[in-house]
């Protein structure tokens, strides 16, 4: 960030001024909290978000462990990403596994060919912030991602339960932040709540920031499933007259293998992948997250519940 | 590309939802699954036409009951500016939600429908913009389509909303002929009100002039963390960090430090990017002090001859947003800048009337939706500028000190 920036004098660039309202949330809940986390999913916005919180604590160490919560159904390019990323920072990582929870017999496998462990990963969430008691959770969640999103807060007032009550929400005035609660509340916060998929993904560049692999195109055994591009794994059956072929894709999202569609792709590099996200209709969750397209409530039927 | 972020208000059938719909799909910003599923839910209803305010209303009770209830946030980009947009409800019992989304607006964009002309709304909309100071507003006079794009319609409401601005402290004001529906002057000039020479509304958000609305004379940087490595390589550094919230800070500038009132001088402006030699608001910096003073989060770096106010008895407007009213002698929660503290409401003066700007003076209470002058006793000095020199020096909110909720948002008065 230069003094006289590149949109002039004394005014800052679009990214800039993002970039300074997320580094000063960050600081906000360090300076106010007692046990803050970060959820690192090895995702473009977790990515994002160390960037941010590295440049928000520098020259010190990230004041905060980052947290996994780990589906078991990974895609093996993100989980060594995740483990190369914070030996860098030499950052502190929790793993939340879902596998635990179900073992645990806190939650049941979800039956079928397609046994997605999205919902799952709510509990597991939840588990692990009550027995680390942390009482603010930094996401990476953005409002443009999806409507319900739209309407959250930057500080999204959890309850004794984890949960979300979008028609009682805090009113969130200027920059002054309230992260008041009590004992076994919790307070998720969402720096990136302004940004964008393309302001992610400019920054990403404008950054030379490292991300995984498998946000640029690659050859792939994939298979069509309600309209989307599914990888072929371990953890799907291939049902009825479902075929897996090969084709050249790319990621635009991470998370459970299983339900994360892959769009069709020749981006090989960040300036194509940019080049395509700028001329896309379709949001990144439309086009490949099985998970928000169960119903029009999808998404807000999940937070309710403590998800991310 | 620069950063613009407006509000919006409008009453429930002003047709905001679908003024904010057109500018996204005009701009490209809408994409086709949220389209499809528009156009889905619209058929399913029954509409004639495709409903675009279902693009913004993204809870389930907005969509069944077809309202807005809550400040959604809605972004697009030109070449030339991001957009953010804080779309915020119009019914009465939302007032908290306008004053929300307008904290921290560049500009508000109040809507009025050509038929019915300026309303009772419209009047509090102008009113609450212009007590949260935000710089621009602009009235889009909408459904022209419906009068048959008549100039005097048009004219008329201009001047009548005009007379009723000279009450209000406007500082840019400007008037725009649409109809969101059909998309005349949203995105291109329209062909059908030809006596228009004005922009278009994209046109003019990506025109208005902004860079001159921040405060560039008034150093102030509230201290929001020490920050203290651990590390043998830089055993003793310490950086103060903070947002700055006025003027120009620059190394070597002779600095005063409060509440001790101790100067010393910057020795450098770091950021993880290398240091800086120039910092304004709204940027996030780090400042590093020529000498070892005893700082800490919750105080404020400013210049020695240019300090805010240092005081414990604020006399502000308070906007009431909880269920609960206040009362004199109520104890609240209080988070200025950087501190909380604890704050007695010793005297509410008036409370007024948002739609006729009639004051009170025999009000006790403020209720939900409230908005009033009070006088408060705080704990500890704040440093403070009025809100008209400073919207972040000069802003607080209050929250209740047993549910921990927001219960209000004020901005403090005084002498300039």
């Amino acid at each position: 960030m230069g003094g006289r920036s590149e949109a002039g004098q004394y005014q800052l660039s679009h990214l800039e001024a993002l970039e300074a309202q997320s580094v000063h949330i960050m600081r906000e809940v360090v300076a106010e909290f007692e046990r803050p986390v970060l959820l690192f999913s090895g995702g473009k916005d977790s990515v994002v978000m160390l960037r941010l919180a590295e440049k928000a604590f520098w020259p010190a160490r990230l004041p905060f462990p980052v947290m996994h919560v780990d589906t078991g159904h990974n895609f093996p390019e993100v989980l060594e990403f995740r483990d190369r990323r914070v030996a860098q920072l030499d950052a502190q990582l929790l793993v939340a596994s879902v596998q635990a929870s179900i073992d645990g017999g806190r939650v049941a496998e979800e039956p079928g060919p397609n046994p997605s462990r999205n919902r799952l990963q709510t509990r597991t969430l939840l588990d692990a912030i009550t027995e680390h008691r942390f009482d603010a959770v930094f996401g990476g969640a953005r409002r443009d991602e999806e409507k319900a999103r739209a309407k959250e807060r930057v500080y999204s007032f959890r309850d004794e339960f984890g949960q979300w009550d979008p028609k009682n929400q805090r009113p969130e005035l200027w920059g002054l932040y309230n992260g008041r609660h009590r004992a076994g509340e919790h307070i998720r916060v969402f720096p990136l709540s302004d940004w964008t998929e393309l302001d992610i993904w400019q920054y990403i560049a404008q950054e030379a920031l490292d991300i995984p692999a498998i946000y640029f195109a690659h050859p792939r055994q994939v298979f069509r499933r309600d309209g989307m591009l599914l990888a072929l794994s371990e953890f799907v059956t291939l049902v009825d007259d479902e075929e897996a072929f090969e084709a050249s894709v790319r990621y635009r999202t991470v998370g459970d293998m299983t339900c994360t569609g892959a769009v069709e792709s020749w981006a090989v590099t960040l300036d194509e992948v940019i080049g395509e996200t700028a001329a896309s209709r379709v949001t990144e969750r439309g086009a490949t997250r099985a998970d928000d397209r169960v119903s029009e409530a999808a998404m807000e039927d999940r937070k309710r519940e403590g998800y991310f | 590309m620069e950063l613009l972020r407006f509000a919006t208000a409008g009453s429930v059938d002003d047709g905001k939802s679908t003024l904010i719909g057109r500018l996204l799909y005009d701009s490209k910003a809408i994409f086709e699954d949220q389209l499809e599923s528009v156009e889905r839910i619209s058929r399913q209803r029954g509409d004639e036409y495709t409903d675009l305010a279902l693009l913004t209303d993204g809870l389930r009770a907005e969509r069944e009951q077809g309202i807005t209830i809550d400040v959604a946030y809605r972004y697009f980009a030109t070449p030339l500016r991001k957009f953010i947009i804080a779309d915020t409800p119009g019914h009465i019992q939302y007032t908290r939600n306008m004053v929300t989304g307008n904290s921290t607006a560049d500009l508000t964009l109040v809507l009025v429908d050509a038929r019915r002309g300026i309303v009772e709304q419209t009047r509090r909309h102008a009113f609450l913009a212009s007590l949260l100071r935000v710089p621009h507003l602009l009235l889009c006079v909408n459904k022209m389509d419906l009068v048959g794009y008549d100039e005097t319609v048009f004219n008329a409401i201009r001047e009548e909303f005009k007379a009723f601005a000279t009450r209000l402290e406007v500082t840019d004001l400007a008037f725009i002929p649409i109809s969101a529906l059909n998309g005349d002057n949203v995105v291109q000039r329209s062909l059908n009100m030809p006596w228009y020479d004005g922009q278009s509304l994209l046109h003019h958000l990506e025109q208005v002039y902004i860079a001159s609305d921040r405060n560039l004379i008034d150093p102030r940087l509230p201290v929001q963390w020490v920050v203290r490595p651990t590390a043998s390589t830089i055993p003793d550094f310490r950086g103060y960090a903070g947002r700055v919230a006025g003027g120009v800070f620059r190394p070597g500038d002779e600095v005063m430090v409060l509440p001790s009132g101790l100067t010393t001088t910057i020795s450098a402006i770091d950021t993880f990017d290398g240091p800086v030699d120039e910092a304004f608001a709204p940027m996030s910096v780090m400042v590093r002090l020529a000498e070892d003073l005893d700082v800490s989060r919750g105080d404020l770096i400013c210049r020695p001859h240019n300090r805010p106010t240092v005081g414990q008895d604020i006399d502000a407007m308070l906007c009431w947003m909880a269920d609960r009213p206040l009362k004199e002698g109520d104890v609240v929660a209080l988070k200025h800048t950087t501190r909380w503290v604890r704050a007695q409401a010793q005297r509410i003066h008036y409370a007024l009337d948002v739609n006729t700007l009639h004051r009170d003076e025999s009000a006790s209470t403020l209720g939900l939706n409230d908005v009033g002058r009070v006088h408060l006793r705080v704990t500890q000095p704040l440093f403070y500028d009025s809100y008209r020199r400073n919207r972040t020096t000069g802003s607080f909110v209050v929250a209740a000190e047993d549910t921990n909720v927001t219960t209000g948002a004020g901005m403090i008065l005084g002498a300039d």
